[in-house]
């Protein structure tokens, strides 16, 4: 199929995009790196009247890094993370889940931000990001304001993203030395969107549990919740998951558990 | 026989065709661009099964959609000469009825498609939804009818029995399965399209297809359009493979000829992704209700079998939709001995697109349901399941043999070639290694063995009595003035490289290099009527026909080379190029040159024909060679996640005389990637209401690079007696030994857990269910 018609602006500044998402709110799309909603506008399942392209603005593909966090702009791509030309939150954390993502071709012109705003329940960086406690930070026609990701992702493809606002850039603590990590995903392929999910962040008193690919927003279990047994009950307890879906997740977190040392 | 390879029989020269293909200087269907040519996007149905009451057009858009009424074309009816048929009538645009989703009702013409399909969204189609009929076995007793005047929702039912009343006898081994298999798409890399347009002076439709069988095509659409062959010529550009999906007449094709004479512009259709895995491309579903009975030590009194086959809303043209079911009664036996049999199918009608001939028609389901079923004998009897089918295997002294549903055997070494996989595949290594296992993660080992029918007949088809019976199949030689030579076939290569193994085959007999010959196929008007390529047929019948074409040419070369050495003409032989008698040779060069550009030079009595050869072939008989091949495969299972890898995959073939060995492997290999495909990941799944559930390939998962083995190939060469040169049809076996080999290797590895898969594909989800509910018993 392709797509129907729509209008094309590329901003040249994150005002101008801003004021353009305002004025056309709610019949304007934000596109990124195109891999999710380049499928979608082909399939007609998106309609806008107008995309905004925001994959080159200086303000959305920078970084930065100061001792305790690490900035990456919403238009980093999966494969600039992969290759290592961000910094490294430590235990190369970033890299590795980067470097799972789908394929090269996808990895090349995807976006961390693009991800986030997608909010597909099966992508990596819902799940893994709010298990690292990173915050997103927004800017909109308002100001800036800053959502940690847990609550940026409000369910499946929705976010707390208000009219006009752009994701601007995710902020990422860096992990102390001594921190564990562990993540596991069950994909039938490389490439394919994943059937279960597990991220898996410890350190000193964080303990932390984030179940993904569950259909609506990832699951964030902390303290003692952040065992295999808060995970079964937590799961128990999760509409719309038969048996083997329930089994599946709690083996990935089995695994992710085992994966951190826990 | 010993062969001086060169460029001939036997040699692996590489693809004459890749030159353009590797380069990406093929020319496919989407890459024909005619002046004034306009996109068509078709308005499909999105309800499975629903009366029409209005189809309302676009104020303004009068005259770019079509729907059913503007039409004046016949439906498309393929019928079959099997007792108790019931043809269909597949409009070519819906009118009262619409029966599966994806069903084209209207067709919108635009400068772009784009454009088209803004079109086909605006026009409004109101439906009188009815029941929908989705599941094969609940058609067979379903109130709601497809068709309603028919009695049932049957197409046909087959029954045959042997020797049955060895059933009623308690036989020491009596295992039971139910087996099923999805439903799949057919997944070329290159969709289905059409260009069609309307030559004012030769008064002639022209019509570009992505076809593997262009003059079949001709006929279905002369009899749907009430043209006259001599006003359509069809050509199959290059295809990017077509695997049974392009050896259909689809009503797309249908629609864009009409419109093309209709219009008096250009008109094309370039079927997307999601038309074909919605739509169209549908293959494969097949349900197995099958009894083996055994002695005690495994050798096989008979097998009692109902199969259905899940044969979708309509008859496809040519092949008729009970071209799976039919089948499936007469080769489900395998390579096997048994005294008794007895098999029932039935080709349901259900909600769904028709289902289509795909790789390895009918074998695939067959070969799996009953080698999955054979492995529970074996385990039964507590031997290795090789050992099972050693005893059961046609013995090799009994060839050429005729089976129990008459299947005529022409050659070969069925147990060999299973010896030969089961030591390439190292059973032993494995037991040890299970041995061993802890935690989790299980290995198991499978294999199977099969044979596949090719290049089979006029007397097969005429029994069948579908609109398309093979007859002689033709071949033109003709040298060129500079010695070259063009050969014209009535079949399309779209990935077999029978542009590199017919030219091997001419030189076998000429001695031309083959970089100076051609091969042309493709096109109606330039090559002799075939029903093209389908069922393994080509380098049996077309190399036959090319062979007997080009010794036809021999003699011709040879009486005016006869006469440029001045010797007589039983004095003198080609052979390597050059016509060599007693005294001396003259290069087949100077003998074309001659007969076109210095005619003077040949005496007034020369013989008229020239050096121009149609030619007919004939295998010896027409039941088909058979091919054979033993697959073993050893997988690892994840108990937990029920993730299954390929650890090791060997195959060892039989294809007679291979004409192209290299060819072999790749037509191998990539079956055996289809067939992994069928095995582990292919599925389109339908709910209740008969609406596909995937309509991308996120959803329809098709196996990459990641997911196939490099496969350990092993051949045997027992020539066929039936063809020219001993060769047989090999396209099909790669896709049908996996999902029996990998689906034995899984329920190996998790025998010991009492746990056994019995339908495909077999998805992690589909393991851990089957694990969870074996952990609950």
């Amino acid at each position: 199929m392709k797509a129907a018609p729509f209008e094309y602006e590329r901003p040249a500044s994150l005002t101008e995009a801003i004021s353009l998402l305002t004025v056309e709110a709610g019949t304007a799309r934000v596109l990124a790196g195109g891999q999710s909603l380049g499928p979608m506008l082909n399939l007609r399942l998106a309609q806008p009247r107008l995309l905004v392209h925001v994959d080159r603005l200086p303000e959305l593909v920078g970084v930065a890094a100061d001792a305790d966090t690490v900035t990456l702009g919403a238009c980093v791509t999966h494969a600039a993370i992969a290759d290592g030309r961000v910094p490294d939150i430590g235990g190369n954390v970033l890299a590795r889940v980067a470097d799972d993502i789908a394929y090269r071709a996808v990895r090349n012109r995807g976006t961390i931000g693009g991800s986030l705003c997608h909010a597909d329940p099966a992508a990596d960086w819902v799940t893994v990001l709010t298990a690292l406690g990173a915050i997103a930070v927004l800017q909109g026609p308002g100001g800036a304001r800053t959502v940690p990701v847990a609550e940026f992702v409000q369910g499946a493809f929705r976010t707390a993203l208000m009219p006009g606002e752009i994701l601007r850039a995710v902020r990422i603590p860096r992990l102390p030395d001594d921190a564990r990590w562990g993540y596991v995903k069950a994909c039938r392929k490389p490439g394919d969107f994943a059937h279960a999910m597990a991220a898996v962040l410890l350190f000193a008193r964080t303990r932390r549990v984030v179940i993904g690919a569950l259909g609506s927003m990832p699951l964030l279990l902390e303290r003692e919740a952040a065992s295999i047994g808060g995970v079964t009950r937590a799961l128990e307890t999760l509409d719309g998951l038969d048996h083997v879906q329930r089994h599946m997740q709690v083996t990935t977190a089995r695994r992710a558990l085992a994966e951190a040392g826990a | 026989m010993q062969r001086a390879l060169g460029e001939g029989i036997g040699s692996s020269v590489p693809r004459l065709e890749d030159d353009r293909y590797l380069r990406g200087k093929g020319e496919f269907i989407a890459d024909i661009r005619l002046p004034g040519m306009r996109d068509l996007a078709f308005v499909r149905s999105p309800v499975a099964h629903a009366r029409i009451r209005a189809v309302c057009k676009p104020p303004g858009a009068e005259t770019m959609v079509f729907v059913a009424g503007d039409l004046a074309v016949q439906p498309i009816v393929a019928v079959s000469g099997l007792s108790g048929f019931k043809p269909s009538v597949q409009p070519v645009l819906a009118q009262d009825k619409v029966r599966h989703v994806g069903e084209a009702i209207a067709v919108c013409v635009a400068h772009s498609r784009a454009a088209a399909e803004d079109l086909a969204a605006s026009v409004d189609v109101e439906f009188d939804e009815l029941p929908a009929v989705v599941d094969m076995r609940a058609a067979l007793t379903s109130e709601t009818r497809l068709h309603e005047h028919w009695a049932n929702n049957v197409f046909l039912e087959t029954f045959v029995d042997v020797a049955s009343e060895r059933f009623e006898r308690p036989a020491p081994i009596v295992v039971r399965r139910r087996l099923r298999t999805a439903r799949q798409c057919m997944s070329p890399l290159e969709g289905r399209g059409v260009v069609a347009t309307w030559d004012r002076r030769l008064e002639q439709l022209l019509v570009y297809s992505s076809t593997q069988i262009p003059h079949i095509v001709r006929t279905g659409l002369a009899g749907c359009l009430g043209l006259d062959h001599g006003r359509i010529r069809v050509v199959a550009p290059d295809v990017g493979g077509g695997f049974g999906y392009k050896g259909v007449l689809l009503p797309e094709e249908v629609c864009a000829a009409w419109l093309a004479r209709k219009l008096g512009h250009p008109v094309r259709w370039i079927e997307d992704r999601r038309e074909q895995l919605t739509g169209n491309a549908n293959c494969r579903e097949h349900d197995y209700d099958i009894t083996v009975h055994a002695e005690t030590d495994g050798a096989l009194i008979g097998i009692d079998a109902v199969a259905v086959v899940d044969a979708g809303a309509y008859s496809a043209y040519p092949f008729s939709a009970c071209l799976e079911a039919a089948q499936v009664a007469s080769i489900l036996p395998g390579p096997y001995v048994m005294p008794a049999y007895r098999c029932r199918t039935f080709s349901a009608a259900t909600n769904k697109p028709p289902i289509l001939p795909y790789r390895g028609v009918a074998r695939s389901g067959v070969c799996f349901a009953l080698e999955v079923t054979l492995d529970a004998v074996a385990r039964q009897a507590g031997l290795e399941p090789h050992e099972v089918r050693l005893r059961n295997l046609v013995p090799t002294d009994a060839m050429p043999f005729d089976n129990i549903t008459a299947k005529h055997f022409d050659s070969g070494d069925y147990p060999e070639c299973l010896r030969r996989v089961v030591k390439a595949i190292d059973i032993p290594a494995v037991r040890r290694r299970q041995a061993e296992m802890i935690g989790s993660l299980r290995i198991g080992v499978g294999c199977t063995i099969f044979c596949e029918q090719g290049a089979h007949g006029t007397s097969v088809y005429a029994g069948w009595g579908i609109p398309m019976v093979p007859g002689f199949e033709q071949a033109v030689a003709r040298m060129t003035p500079d010695g070259g030579l063009e050969l014209r076939v009535g079949i399309q290569s779209h990935g077999q490289g029978l542009e590199t193994t017919l030219a091997q085959v001419a030189h076998e007999v000429l001695g031309v290099p083959i970089g100076k010959i051609r091969v042309v196929h493709g096109d109606t008007a330039l090559t002799p009527y075939s029903t093209g390529t389908w069922g393994s047929r080509c380098m049996v019948m077309a190399g036959g026909a090319v062979g007997t074409a080009c010794r036809e040419l021999a003699g011709r070369i040879a009486g005016i080379g006869a006469h440029l050495l001045q010797a007589p003409v039983e004095a003198v032989h080609v052979h390597g190029g050059m016509v060599t008698g007693p005294a001396g040779s003259v290069p087949i060069e100077e003998v074309a040159r001659t007969w076109y550009l210095r005619p003077q030079d040949l005496p007034n009595n020369a013989a008229s024909g020239g050096l121009e050869v149609t030619a007919g072939y004939k295998t010896e008989r027409d039941s088909g060679t058979f091919s054979y091949a033993a697959h073993a495969a050893v997988v690892s299972v994840d108990t937990e996640l029920g993730d299954i890898r390929i650890l090791d995959y060997a195959i060892c073939e039989d294809g007679g005389t291979l004409v192209n060995p290299m060819i072999v492997d790749g037509q191998v290999i990539g079956g055996t990637a289809q067939g992994i495909g069928t095995a582990l990941y292919e599925e389109m799944p339908y709910d209740h209401a008969g609406q596909p559930l995937g309509s991308t390939l996120a959803d329809y998962l098709l196996p990459g690079a990641t997911e196939v083995p490099e496969p350990r190939i092993e051949h045997m060469q027992t020539p066929s007696p039936l063809s020219m040169f001993g060769q047989k049809g090999i396209g099909e076996g790669g896709a049908i030994g996996p999902p029996a080999a990998l689906a034995n290797a899984v329920n190996d590895a998790l025998a010991p857990l009492g746990v056994e898969l019995t339908e495909l594909p077999i998805t992690p989800r589909r393991v851990v269910a089957a694990l969870l509910a074996r952990a609950e018993k």
